[in-house]
């Protein structure tokens, strides 16, 4: 039937000519425009905001500043939609032009004078945290915040996640070899190439209308009723297809000021929509990080201790970064079996802009600085490197850092992906040669794992509508942002009412007044959670059928079965009714009728998950996780340090592969997006804080060509609460990627790689000892 | 500064000249988005950098953001809404050579170009070509895959 | 978006463009002479570039010439650079158009447009040093010819009113054996660390470089550093480092210490490649 094949995606055609919208190609006459004013400050004092030359400029209908705004924030409320007494990064918004037309608003925009007083800036983490460090919110004691957050007023830390299991002085005492390593990257992004956007519009009769290019559309209309005091009845949120968000479009940001700039106007349409340069700065970015790890291991490879220090860089605002800080906490051992572990992890303030989830959520930058780790250890016992990994690997019957016992179920094959790996890369035959003189090549690994942190009673909501021929629309609250997930779920829906996923269509666009919530399209969870909810939409659709049919065809429902476009006898079904003629209810000859409208819901709710505890972490923060075994082969030349990709690797258990090309696709993108912030993506910042580089000019992701060759196979271990089996499997290609590239690189280049990105100029520096800087 | 320097201009789009009054100082992308409802080129980065506002200019691939709409009075603009059941589109939906698909109809235009123009595309030169986009999706593997069956198509037929 | 108003005109002559310069200036505007466009839209954008008018140079014939005379290659300054890598005149400055940008964007950025651009790198301006060649200059006091040494130090140095018309190169420039190369911070497109080029003429090795200093340059210093035989290779190059003009680029591409790693393997390569040992 329908699962397991390459089904060609719903959004398909749309795409390729042209016809699909995206929020910013809804045009309409007389909808107004904004440019924001922002920052050239990473840290400063606003002492004056003078808009009137602005706002004597024809066609300018409002400028708001940020006085008199509440505080936002999903885990800890630290951020004025608009500055207002201080600017905390470079980039932040301090005011915002509403005009009829965007070259209007940009006129004005760069006629509003601000006067700062600039402030010292702080950038990294780790001076963030020293003493003397300038304070980036003297409030901190008094944000509003929920129960599971820890900011520590007075210092430059928004929160801390504790991981405290077992016992780590035994762990150490067992220990024959211990090694220690530091990693550390900046911020970057995640550069959708859809900036992202958001109108609003309020109504005479009180309904707020937001159309927003976001992964959380539920998200936006509980927190504007939330900040504002807004009825959240009243507000309804559109989301049309989106145009990559990768964790970046989770946020809610841009669809406050619109709100904010909607308001200001009387209610009229106005769009809000990031130039690049805001898109990159303004808007929140990828989370950097300063780490270290010690592991402890028996001489014979198994490890016994680790303890696990990470510093994120969650930049001005606290945002989700809290968020992501947990995450790498409650993962941050990687796959590997570990009885004593301890880990802080800090999301610590900075004058950079914030930080917000990205595609991997913190696992990609915990596997990094573990993975480097592993390596390191590997070599300090002189074991092989697979071997190492292979020995640890996490398997049922382990407890996760925050004590979970894992099962069959839970945690997929991670010796089996291992095991393939090793094959794909044919890693005996070598894992460094020396080509000539100059060129080597070599090989390096990591593996991943990944539970999704979301919140506990996060739900979806699937509705099933019936066409009069028979076919089925699905009604689904997971936003359309590259994954393919609706075409999952239609084929989902297919299998279950046993019909040609041709027949099934998706309604794309989210309108949260008429579509059942997901409650945030992250995490890869839409796979999971909307198609838990489709197979019970379909259930009770089907159920819905049995009962009309079992009246028109004078039979049990239990002997009854649905498929092929009917209902019919399980023994004989030459006996049956078409679906057709019962899904908008079964007329009689005679003009009577019965049943009417099927309409089939579903819902899903994450069962068990609970909040860690704040001294141990102990807690169970996800339903399963998807592992994962990648590598990548790279040839590089000893005399300039320059090196290409030549192959990336990935074996991920994802459980059933639902959609073969969709999920190579995920799989390869996730890859790809991994190699390229390993290896070119950064924020570059000078000695202000500012960054220097928020364009695609001088921010430079991977292009085509640059590309290596893709080898991703995937092992199919069921988790059994999900759909046909099906794991997460969104994020997990990218998780590896960073690690194997430094793990190879430094193995060709025989030096300790552990920052990113890394270009050719980072090796050079490490090989001359870090002391070039200056000629 | 506020005297209007908008004015009436004729452009030949996908086959149809179509009269639009803009700014002399709009670009190729703003007009085609803003006045003439064509929304399949995109705005990406307004820089000339990302290449997903491309369309086609007298059959040359150009970065419609990058070019004032004025300076193509009296060419021939093709742009994605004016190609229709091309192999190259059909290839990119089969090769499942998008996922958000934004970056899309820009990639599509410019391999389009190169399909039709360079039959005979070596490797170097696909890269030349396509190398202007930038795609965050995918992994590059799947519209590589997508443009050289269309290309061994062409060399088969012709 | 240009986010100010503008004018846009089209010349169909040199005559016509001057003219037009110089009426609207008297107007009070600022007109800027205008190719592909490329870095005019870009600046604008951020604020980096003022105009009140643009006067684009596409259709006037000259500015579009592309020439193969028995001595001389005549290269119209609005030539987009992907027209002059198909047409392949030059090819060593086919090598340098190819490392610009990328390919889309060299459908619209013109020869002249590269060459007298605010963004420092200039690339294609080094095959045009190395090759002595000369430029066809339009202004109020009519088309004029010069060398280019005469009109491009570092960056253009036109006057008001003036525009580039056209550049010429002798012949037995493209046939010589040349060496080119770009490298960047990392990738395939961008702007460059390093890029040299050079020729070898008459045993001597002519050396032009970009993205070294926050300009474009020819060095006869270097060269003649470069090309002192009777120093072993290294004192050589060595030399060549030491004569490099200052400031050395230090910036977000590559710090300058680095920049002049990468140049000193590239003279060796250039040296090797052009067989000047």
């Amino acid at each position: 039937m329908a699962i397991g094949k390459s089904v060609i995606r719903k959004d398909a055609w749309d795409k390729v000519t042209g016809r699909a919208k995206y929020t910013n190609d809804f045009k309409e006459k007389g909808m107004l425009h904004a440019k924001l004013v922002t920052s050239p400050y990473a840290h400063a004092r606003i002492r004056a905001i003078d808009i009137e030359k602005a706002r004597s400029l024809p066609g300018v209908r409002a400028i708001i500043t940020g006085e008199g705004l509440p505080l936002t924030g999903e885990d800890l409320r630290d951020r004025p939609p608009i500055a207002f007494d201080k600017v905390r990064y470079h980039g932040e918004v301090v005011a915002l032009v509403v005009a009829d037309t965007l070259v209007h608003a940009e006129k004005a925009a760069n006629l509003v004078h601000v006067v700062y007083e600039p402030l010292p800036a702080v950038g990294k983490p780790s001076e963030a945290l020293k003493e003397g460090a300038p304070l980036i919110h003297e409030q901190l004691g008094s944000y509003q915040k929920n129960e599971h957050t820890y900011p520590e007023p007075n210092t430059n830390i928004a929160h801390r996640t504790k991981i405290r299991k077992g016992n780590i002085e035994q762990g150490w005492a067992e220990s024959d070899v211990v090694v220690e390593t530091s990693v550390a990257f900046s911020p970057s992004d995640h550069v959708a190439i859809e900036t992202r956007c958001a109108t609003a519009e309020i109504l005479p009769d009180g309904h707020i209308i937001i159309s927003a290019s976001s992964q959380s559309p539920f998200m936006i209309k509980r927190l504007i009723s939330t900040y504002f005091g807004e009825d959240v009845g009243n507000i309804i949120v559109h989301t049309p297809l989106v145009g990559g968000a990768y964790g970046g479009k989770a946020p809610v940001q841009l669809e406050l000021l619109a709100y904010l700039a909607s308001k200001a106007v009387g209610g009229r349409k106005v769009s809000v929509w990031n130039a690049r340069e805001e898109d990159m700065i303004t808007s929140p970015v990828h989370i950097g990080l300063e780490a270290t790890v010690k592991l402890g291991a028996t001489k014979d490879g198994y490890i016994k201790a680790a303890e696990i220090l990470f510093l994120f860089d969650g930049g001005a605002y606290s945002d989700k970064a809290i968020d992501v800080s947990r995450a790498a906490a409650v993962d941050c051992t990687g796959p590997y079996h570990i009885e004593n572990v301890w880990c802080d992890s800090l999301c610590v303030y900075t004058n950079h802009p914030y930080a917000t989830p990205f595609r991997g959520f913190g696992h990609s930058e915990q596997a990094f600085a573990i993975e480097r780790a592993m390596d390191l250890l590997a070599e300090k016992l002189g074991m092989d490197k697979w071997e190492l990994r292979r020995k640890n690997a996490i398997r049922p019957g382990h407890t996760t850092p925050t004590q979970v016992v894992l099962n069959r179920s839970n945690v997929g094959d991670l010796p089996a992906c291992l095991d393939r790996l090793r094959e794909l890369m044919e890693w005996d035959e070598w894992q460094r040669i020396e080509i000539d003189a100059y060129t080597v090549r070599a090989k390096g690994i990591s593996c991943a794992w990944k539970t999704s942190t979301i919140d506990p009673d996060a739900s979806s909501g699937v509705l099933l509508t019936f066409n009069p021929d028979g076919s089925v629309n699905v009604i689904s609250g997971v936003v359309e942002i590259g994954t393919g997930t609706k075409t999952i779920l239609a084929q989902i829906v297919a299998e279950k009412l046993k019909m040609d996923v041709n027949d099934v269509y998706v309604k794309m666009d989210i309108d949260t007044q008429t579509t059942p919530e997901h409650w945030k399209t992250v995490g890869s969870r839409g796979t999971f959670m909307a198609g838990r909810a489709a197979l019970e939409a379909a259930d009770d659709a089907i159920r819905q059928l049995k009962a009309i049919a079992s009246c028109v065809l004078r039979a049990s429902v239990e002997d009854l079965e649905v498929g092929y476009g009917k209902v019919f006898l399980r023994d004989d079904p030459s006996i049956y009714v078409p679906v057709k003629d019962i899904a908008y209810g079964y007329k009689y000859p005679n003009g009577n009728a019965i049943g009417g409208q099927i309409i089939g819901r579903g819902n899903y709710i994450l069962r068990h998950l609970t909040p860690l505890n704040k001294e141990t972490g102990a807690g169970k923060p996800g339903p399963e996780w998807t592992v994962g075994a990648e590598g990548v082969e790279i040839e590089f030349n000893r005399r300039d340090y320059t090196y290409k990709i030549l192959k990336a690797f990935a074996v991920i258990d994802i459980g059933k592969v639902l959609n073969p090309k969709a999920a190579l696709g995920q799989a390869m993108g996730a890859m790809s997006m991994g190699l390229s912030f390993a290896s070119r993506e950064t924020f570059l910042f000078d000695r202000y804080e500012r960054v220097l580089n928020p364009q695609l000019r001088t921010y430079r992701p991977i292009r085509f060509g640059e590309h290596p060759e893709y080898i991703v196979e995937f092992i199919e271990t069921p988790q059994i609460d999900a759909p046909y089996g099906a794991r997460g499997a969104g994020e997990h290609g990218l998780i590896g990627m960073p690690a194997a590239l430094a793990n190879a690189l430094s193995l060709a280049a025989e030096v300790p790689l552990n920052e990113l990105p890394l270009i050719p100029e980072l090796i050079w520096r490490k090989k001359k000892g870090d002391s070039h800087d200056s000629i | 500064m506020e005297s209007s320097t908008k004015c009436e201009m004729q452009l030949l789009v996908n086959g149809e000249t179509k009269s639009v009054v803009a700014r002399q100082g709009d670009t190729l992308l703003f007009v085609l988005r803003n006045e003439l409802g064509l929304t399949g080129a995109k705005p990406g980065c307004l820089n000339g950098d990302c290449g997903a506002c491309t369309a086609l200019v007298d059959g040359t691939p150009i970065k419609s953001c990058m070019m004032l709409a004025i300076e193509t009075v009296g060419k021939e603009i093709t742009t994605i809404e004016g190609l229709h059941n091309t192999p190259i589109q059909r290839a990119f939906v089969e090769h499942f050579a998008f996922q958000c698909g934004y970056c899309t109809p820009g990639f599509i235009m410019n391999a389009y170009a190169l399909t039709e123009t360079k039959p005979d595309a070596d490797d170097a030169t696909i890269q030349e070509w396509l190398e202007s986009n930038i795609c965050r999706c995918t992994s590059y593997q799947e519209i590589e895959a997508a443009v050289k069956e269309v290309l061994r198509q062409k060399r088969k037929t012709e | 978006m240009i986010p100010f108003e503008i004018t846009y005109h089209r010349p169909r002559s040199i005559e016509e463009a001057v003219h037009l310069f110089d009426t609207l200036q008297q107007q009070g505007k600022k007109p800027l002479y205008y190719g592909g466009g490329t870095e005019i839209i870009t600046l604008s954008r951020l604020h980096l570039v003022a105009a009140d008018a643009v006067i684009d140079i596409k259709h006037i014939p000259e500015c579009r010439t592309l020439e193969f005379n028995p001595h001389e290659l005549v290269l119209g300054s609005a030539l987009p650079l992907t027209t002059l890598e198909e047409a392949n005149p030059f090819p060593l400055l086919t090598k340098a158009a190819r490392e610009v940008a990328d390919r889309t964007a060299r459908n619209q950025i013109t020869l002249g447009g590269n060459i007298c651009g605010q963004i420092f790198y200039r690339e294609t301006v080094l095959p045009l040093l190395l090759s002595d060649s000369q430029a066809v200059i339009a202004g109020k006091d009519g088309v004029k010819q010069c060398s280019i040494h005469d009109v491009f130090l570092q960056h253009i140095r036109l006057k008001p009113g003036q525009f580039l018309v056209q550049m010429k190169v002798d012949r037995s420039y493209a046939s010589l054996p040349h060496f080119h190369r770009k490298r960047r911070k990392q990738g395939k497109v961008g702007y460059p660390l390093v890029t040299a080029a050079a020729i070898k003429k008459d045993g001597q090795i002519r050396v032009a470089l970009s993205g070294v200093c926050p300009f474009p340059f020819r060095s006869k210093e270097m060269e003649e550093r470069l090309n002192a035989r009777h120093l072993p290779l290294h004192d050589r190059i060595e030399g060549a480092i030491r004569a490099l003009p200052r400031p050395i680029l230090d910036d977000i591409e590559g710090s300058a210490a680095y920049r002049l790693f990468v140049l000193k393997q590239m003279l060796f390569d250039m040296i090797d490649e052009l067989g000047g040992e």
